[in-house]
């Protein structure tokens, strides 16, 4: 039951996924890929899992903290990067130009 | 049982923002909202796995968050604008590694007997397909990482008999992921893990090996959708719903992307990834076609190319891969501010594959200061085409050439293309006499209204520029 219930998830995320894009403006297509590029670290509740269980076996440990690792790096520098690119989008109006005259 | 409860409740929240700031990323007015949402969600989704009951060890969980965050921040704050497509490939490539991981430390559990599945068959498949899909993100995006930051060539490599070699491959590998899940024995499951995770990533290697430079926006976006499922598969392999829900969203998100890029270039993602585009000269080059445009190519000085553009009214600048070369988006910005001065109306015209990257000049131009109310869209801008007194090409190649309407035997024949060839008058900046990507020779510089500026793309404006000032200063 509790597989079918994961696919039954995925489904429904899959749809959405579909829906949630359709429409973007080809503006924001790189601060889009780099954004969902940081959610795909979500992969990092797996690494943590892994390297917190503490079962005695040091192949589980050393993967683990490797995995932690990596994904940490996926989702700040994701993040961090989308944020970079996000704050330079800005209107006419809103740029720190005084110096262009009015037409 | 109430812990559980808890956990799962601040994954059903994680989901919840993750889907809102997937939706507000789609729009310019709540974008930068919408990434911190969805950086909140993932905030939660942290945190609360450190309370999960099976996490009981923190030591190595500390080592691996600070380790990962201090390089996470160096590779964000450090990267320059333009070396962004690679850096956007290099994290998308340690996400597919993680998730491979992910799956290996979920197998070595098992093998070990800390953990039991209930259903065995199907765990097998799950790590089976995250180490395949992650494993392929991994290398493959390291290649591309590798191109677009040009340690390796960004022309596309052929060898004899790939596609053969890669079938051979994708069979052996499928052959020991039905071993894999099949076996009941522990040291042959072994044996066929490594296999398939030895092949999975030179499989990730050789994909993108035949895949050249300008057809980047596809491979990256493609390779984004590839590590959102890898997440999806190891959120299978240990149970997780946001696992699930989040890589699925990215898997979905990236795969749509991936479609708008092809059609951009009305190329299937088959001939993309497959056809080695761009690797030999294409062959209608060497006579002039019915439709095909024939004369010669006239050169002009940065101090002719400013009389045209100090006479111009309307203006259009179409940026391609070239201005990222030569880092020519502030002066490009400075010209348009003296174009504006001077009374034009001055409007960039952006083709959706133009650059290395989905959205490429976008940035570039956001970083120079450009509003993005100037930023056309290829649809947009071409209706109003024939009214340009001036369309300046800088370092734009096949995303101009008319060849693609007009001439049925060239390989591009179908692209659809910004019509730069019906403004009255063509300034096209240019390295050499070189071709573009796809290796054709541009018709539209061929054109008798077609002025070639050649030089560095930043120098040849910077002259533009002067001629300006020296106007105003007079």
């Amino acid at each position: 039951m509790e597989l079918i219930l994961l696919f039954f998830i995925f489904t429904l995320a899959g749809f959405l996924g579909f829906e949630l894009i359709a429409k973007v403006p080809s503006q924001l297509h790189t601060p889009l890929m780099s954004g969902s590029n940081a959610i795909s670290g979500i992969t990092i509740v797996g690494a943590l899992i892994a390297a917190g269980a503490d079962d005695g076996s040091w192949i589980t440990t050393v993967l683990g903290t490797a995995a932690v690792t990596l994904a940490m790096i996926n989702v700040v520098g994701g993040y961090l990067v989308t944020d970079r690119m996000l704050r330079m989008f800005r209107k006419k109006d809103a740029g720190a130009k005084p110096e262009n005259p009015a037409p | 049982m109430s812990r559980e409860i808890l956990v799962n409740s601040a994954y059903i929240a994680a989901s919840i923002l993750f889907i809102l700031g997937l939706k507000m990323l789609g729009r310019q007015t709540t974008a930068r909202r919408g990434n911190l949402l969805s950086g909140l969600g993932m905030l939660i989704a942290i945190v609360v796995t450190l309370l999960d009951q099976h996490v009981v060890s923190f030591t190595w969980i500390v080592v691996g968050l600070a380790a990962g965050t201090a390089i996470g921040l160096a590779c964000a704050l450090l990267v320059r604008m333009t070396s962004m497509p690679e850096m956007v490939a290099l994290l998308n490539g340690f996400g597919g590694l993680a998730s491979l991981i992910v799956g290996a430390a979920e197998f070595f559990r098992i093998r070990g007997g800390t953990v039991t599945p209930e259903h065995a068959a199907f765990t097998s498949t799950s790590i089976y397909l995250t180490v395949l899909i992650g494993g392929i993100t991994f290398t493959g995006s390291v290649y591309a990482f590798c191109k677009l930051a040009e340690w390796l060539s960004g022309r596309p490599v052929l060898f004899a008999g790939q596609h053969i070699v890669n079938g051979l491959m994708l069979a052996a590998m499928l052959g020991a992921g039905g071993l894999f899940v099949a076996t009941g024995d522990g040291r042959l499951a072994l044996a066929s893990f490594g296999v398939f995770t030895a092949l999975a990533l030179v499989l990730g290697w050789t994909l993108v090996m035949p895949i050249g430079g300008g057809d980047m926006p596809v491979v990256i976006s493609m390779l984004n959708s590839l590590s959102g499922l890898a997440a999806c598969a190891a959120g299978f392999v240990i149970r997780n719903n946001v696992l699930v829900v989040a890589g699925c969203l990215v898997g979905t998100s990236g795969l749509i992307l991936t479609a708008i890029m092809c059609r951009a270039m009305n190329r299937s993602l088959a001939n993309v990834l497959f056809s080695g585009f761009g690797a030999a000269p294409a062959a209608s080059a060497a006579g002039p076609e019915a439709g095909a445009i024939t004369g010669e190519l006239k050169p002009i000085s940065p101090e002719d190319s400013f009389a045209v553009l100090e006479a111009a009214r309307q203006v259009v600048i179409i940026p391609g891969y070239g201005m990222a070369v030569s880092q020519a988006q502030h002066v490009v910005r400075e010209l348009a501010e003296m174009l504006e001065r001077n009374g034009a109306e001055v409007r960039f015209a952006i083709h959706p594959v133009a650059g290395r990257m989905p959205g490429h000049m976008n940035v570039l131009l956001a970083e120079a200061s450009v509003p993005y109310e100037q930023l056309v869209e290829m649809d947009a801008i071409n209706p109003l085409m024939a009214s340009m007194d001036v369309a300046v090409v800088i370092g734009a190649n096949d995303v101009v050439n008319p060849a693609a309407a007009r001439d049925k035997s060239s390989p591009i024949y179908g692209m659809p293309i910004i019509n730069a060839h019906e403004a009255r008058t063509v300034i096209a900046l240019k390295r050499g006499k070189g071709t573009g990507f796809s290796g054709l020779e541009n018709q539209l510089f061929l054109l008798p209204n077609t002025r070639m500026l050649y030089g560095d793309a930043k120098a040849s404006l910077q002259g533009v520029v002067a001629e300006f000032k020296s106007l105003a200063g007079a």
